[in-house]
């Protein structure tokens, strides 16, 4: 019955079951005892009143006994009847199951039912939340961990330690941990109060915040108040700690984001001088080949193999970014060096034109490029900080890449060549470097960069016609701020503005917390007109 | 020391058939023939000659600093927004209790907004008075400030671009937000009245439309005032060697201070111009791309020409509303080629291309041309 997993009474009825095949499983376990005390409770569960039901309830929650979930959830269900010869039964579909053995049961009338009322079935859910402390779950044991601290009652903790003594889950071992010591906190001696004071000094649950705040006010003991006002200066130390960390850790991934983008200016605009307003674009084209690849992958190839599309989609980004670039430095900036304003206003117009080219070519909607599974979820840090794995790709990726370029232009011909050109062309031309040829692999390289960059932004932003425009600002601040010609500057200034903008956040708000970051980069030009890390010499002059 | 004249006798003559054509041509065709004549201007082009006779003040403001100090502002488009926010400001406090709530002091949108007094800034605004002393004033202060900083640290060329880029960035984040004051998104509409005249009546906007084209032809004239006189030349030279310059003893800084000021102040007043006449004004005035597009018109158009800015802004903006009616996708893909084929081959722009084609009649019209590199 496919109804069945999805109806959530049935699934009710499925979890009883189970906790009733696991309770014929602990038969074999003497619990004798314990039998003849439930016997005794079922009893008063049946006949009583409200009052003893609501002892009964009490007694079935603090029991530990893995039967008393399906009963509690029996009665909370209303399925819990009682037959004429006062035996306790679960009603499921058209037979009937002895609450104790599972067994079935054979019964002439018609079963009566326990009735509950409200007060009673809030009743149950405390039973039912401290039961679960014991369901195989982790993730359940975990929630009933948590339902604890919320609504600590002294009367649970013997179940909690039990509980705690039968843990192997780290994690929930510590939520019971927590748990216990708010238990201790309501009552205990003077000794088990402070530690319990330190316990819950180490969480940084709102909730044992409140507590703390709450025995602060109005513990009797003066050693207790001072305890938990330390502790809760020690949370909020270690909460602004945690707060700064992670706006850094968002600094820094905005900063490697910045940095993707600007890398491939601070080639085409940084190295070679020319303002490149097509750069947004070529960031365009690489998320758009991601895009391509992706749609590749999906028709042609196997399906287990298309987590792998991404890194097949950065060398098909390089080089479609690539490719366009030498063809618009052949076909157009070559004949505007030395006109840096001009060459402005062309490659606006360049990136006007691969905008609508791209506009026509795949429609101006957003197209849906998916992460693939190794870049998505993340674990949890410290503190309920949350680190995303795809943030941690992109900022690996970017160092990866700012690494990788660093070593073309130390470490190859092609990079000789290109510093060669940039500090004297003259004499380069001199010696027998093909300027012209090195122009357009210079060009090449800071366009393919950034389609490098538009694969690893595709993953974070929508991928649409506009994409470009996104980061073109942006991209400039970066490379003026940290110096034209200075690839170290870039990489300051990437991670500078992206710290600098996500600690403003906090205090600014995003869009106010951005302004302030332009005012300031305004202010910083006035005092540094060629940036943190300024070239020195006759390379200024020019 | 003067330079040149104010304009030679071709000059003249040019600019009194463009003050017939404008002046009293349009406005006689607009009104005088019956509404079903053929020689009857239709009613919606009045306010868009207007538009376009913004624009063109507006490239004028950028080819005096641009053409002749060498300043190449990508943010001309911000004083101009500023501008036509103080107008918008005005016209807004004119709707008093016509507005959708009717209140007679605050905006619709503020009321929406759920705000019980009206910000400071708006304070003063129902006067038209003080209003167009704002539109003037608070591009000119914003540009003093920008360039009192700017040209005393010494920042030229791309980094001045690129910096003047950020200004209107960061001013149109600003401007976008609710909590500024100004209408957030959706910027200043919905105006009823100026001075008492309907803003949408044809005798409103065809006067609007006059006012412009005088506005310009001033604007023109105290543009060629100022290149033609002695500051004029320390401008000229200064773009081309600006060290030199500073060390013949000129305070560079204060010269180019002083135009880009006037500049600011002209493109505020094309903004207060503009918005009356197309009737809203909103954050997306001062998005970088239209200040580029204001350097584009001056290109194709000729820089250093002063006249060749007022005809790029005509020609471009004509070609721009004719082909987004006929090719909307084509008109992206028009307005790059025509940046790129404008720099790669009329560098000197249309009027350059005039000059080249016909020397004996065009050279007269080039008065700066460019040293080209």
């Amino acid at each position: 019955m496919g109804a069945m997993s999805t109806d959530p009474a049935a699934m009710r009825v499925v979890t009883a079951l189970r906790a009733v095949l696991l309770l014929l499983l602990l038969a074999l376990v003497p619990l004798a005892a314990w039998a003849a005390d439930l016997d005794e409770t079922l009893a008063a569960l049946a006949s009583g009143g409200f009052e003893e039901r609501e002892q009964a309830v009490a007694t079935l929650g603090a029991s530990g006994d893995p039967r008393a979930v399906a009963i509690l959830q029996a009665l909370n269900d209303g399925t819990l009847l009682v037959t004429e010869d006062k035996h306790i039964v679960i009603g499921k579909d058209a037979t009937y199951l002895d609450a104790l053995t599972g067994n079935a049961v054979e019964t002439s009338a018609e079963p009566e039912r326990i009735r509950v009322n409200n007060r009673l079935r809030n009743e149950i859910e405390a039973a039912l939340a401290q039961l679960n402390l014991f369901s195989p779950d982790p993730a359940q044991r975990l929630a009933a961990a948590s339902a604890v601290l919320h609504a600590p009652d002294p009367a649970g903790a013997p179940v909690l330690e039990q509980a705690l003594a039968a843990e192997k889950n780290a994690a929930v071992a510590d939520a019971l941990r927590l748990a216990l010591a708010a238990t201790s906190l309501q009552s205990g001696d003077v000794a088990a109060k402070l530690k319990a004071i330190h316990t819950l000094s180490g969480s940084s649950d709102p909730e044992i915040r409140r507590l703390l705040g709450e025995v602060a006010d109005t513990a009797d003991a003066p050693q207790i108040k001072a305890a938990a006002a330390e502790a809760l200066r020690a949370i909020a130390r270690r909460n602004f700690i945690i707060e700064i960390g992670a706006n850094i850790f968002q600094g820094v991934s905005l900063g490697s984001v910045l940095l993707l983008a600007a890398i491939g200016l601070a080639i085409t605009f940084g190295v070679m001088g020319v303002i490149n307003m097509a750069h947004g674009e070529m960031i365009m084209l690489g998320a758009y080949a991601t895009y391509v690849v992706q749609e590749a992958f999906r028709a042609w190839l196997p399906a287990s193999w298309f987590d792998l599309y991404l890194i097949a989609a950065v060398p098909v980004g390089f080089l479609t970014a690539a490719l366009v670039g030498a063809a618009i430095e052949r076909g157009i900036i070559r004949f505007l060096y030395g006109r840096p304003l001009e060459t402005l206003l062309a490659t606006w117009g360049i990136s006007l034109m691969l905008q609508q080219a791209v506009r026509s070519i795949f429609g101006a909607p957003n197209k849906e490029v998916s992460n693939p599974a190794w870049m998505t979820g993340g674990f949890d840090l410290a503190g309920g900080f949350t680190v995303t794995w795809n943030r941690v790709v992109i900022i690996g990726f970017s160092l990866a890449v700012f690494g990788l370029l660093t070593l073309v232009l130390r470490r190859t011909s092609l990079g000789l060549h290109i510093r060669a050109v940039t500090q004297n062309r003259r004499m380069a031309a001199v010696v027998g470097i093909p300027t012209g040829r090195v122009d357009m692999l210079t060009f090449a390289l800071g366009s393919g960069i950034a389609g490098i960059a538009g694969v690893a932004l595709s993953q974070i932003s929508n991928v649409s016609p506009n994409l470009g425009t996104i980061y073109i600002i942006d991209s400039f601040m970066v490379v003026v701020f940290g110096g034209v010609g200075n690839l170290a500057g870039t990489l300051a200034g990437a991670m500078g503005l992206g710290i600098a903008n996500k600690l403003l956040e906090p205090f600014a708000g995003a869009v106010l917390g951005k302004i302030l970051v332009l005012v300031g980069i305004i202010l910083f030009i006035q005092f540094r007109p060629r940036g943190l890390f300024a070239l020195k010499g006759r390379a200024v002059e020019s | 020391m003067r330079g040149p004249a104010l304009l030679d006798r071709t000059g003249w003559l040019v600019f009194a058939a463009f003050a017939i054509v404008a002046l009293a041509i349009v406005p006689a065709l607009a009104t005088l023939p019956s509404a079903d004549s053929a020689l009857r201007l239709p009613a919606y082009l009045v306010p868009l000659f207007g538009k376009y006779l913004c624009y063109a003040l507006l490239a004028l403001a950028l080819d005096l600093i641009w053409g002749f100090a060498g300043i190449l502002s990508l943010g001309q488009g911000a004083f101009f927004a500023l501008g036509g926010y103080c107008m918008g400001m005005y016209l807004m406090r004119q709707i008093g209790t016509r507005g959708v709530y009717g209140n007679a002091v605050l905006p619709d949108f503020m009321v929406f907004l759920n705000w019980k007094t009206l910000p400071w800034p708006w304070w003063g605004f129902n006067h038209f008075a003080f209003a167009m002393t704002m539109a003037l004033a608070v591009p000119a202060l914003l540009a003093a400030a920008f360039g009192w900083l700017a040209f005393r640290s010494r920042v030229t060329g791309v980094y001045l671009s690129i910096i003047t880029q950020a200004m209107t960035y960061a001013l149109m984040l600003a401007f976008f937000r609710n909590d500024m004051g100004f209408g957030g998104n959706n910027g200043l509409t919905d105006f009823k009245e100026i001075l008492g005249f309907g803003v949408q009546a044809p005798n409103t906007r065809l006067a609007l439309y006059a006012i412009t084209v005088v506005a310009l032809g001033a604007s023109f004239l105290l543009c060629r005032f100022v290149v033609t006189s002695k500051l004029g030349r320390v401008l000229l030279a200064l773009k081309d060697a600006e060290a030199r310059v500073r060390f013949l003893g000129y305070s560079t800084a204060r010269a180019k201070l002083f135009v880009f000021v006037l500049s600011a102040m002209l493109c505020g007043l094309a903004g207060a111009l503009y918005v009356p006449q197309v009737g809203v004004i909103n954050p997306g005035e001062f998005a970088p791309g239209n200040s580029i597009e204001i350097a584009i018109w001056v290109a194709i158009g000729g820089r250093g020409t002063l006249v060749g800015a007022v005809l790029g802004a005509l020609v471009v903006n004509l070609a721009k509303t004719w082909l987004t009616g006929a090719a909307p996708e084509l008109w992206l893909f028009a307005l790059g080629a025509l940046f790129i084929l404008v720099t790669l081959l009329l560098p000197d722009g249309i009027l350059g291309l005039a000059a080249r084609l016909r020397p004996m009649l065009g050279s007269r019209l080039v008065p700066a041309r460019e040293q080209r590199r």
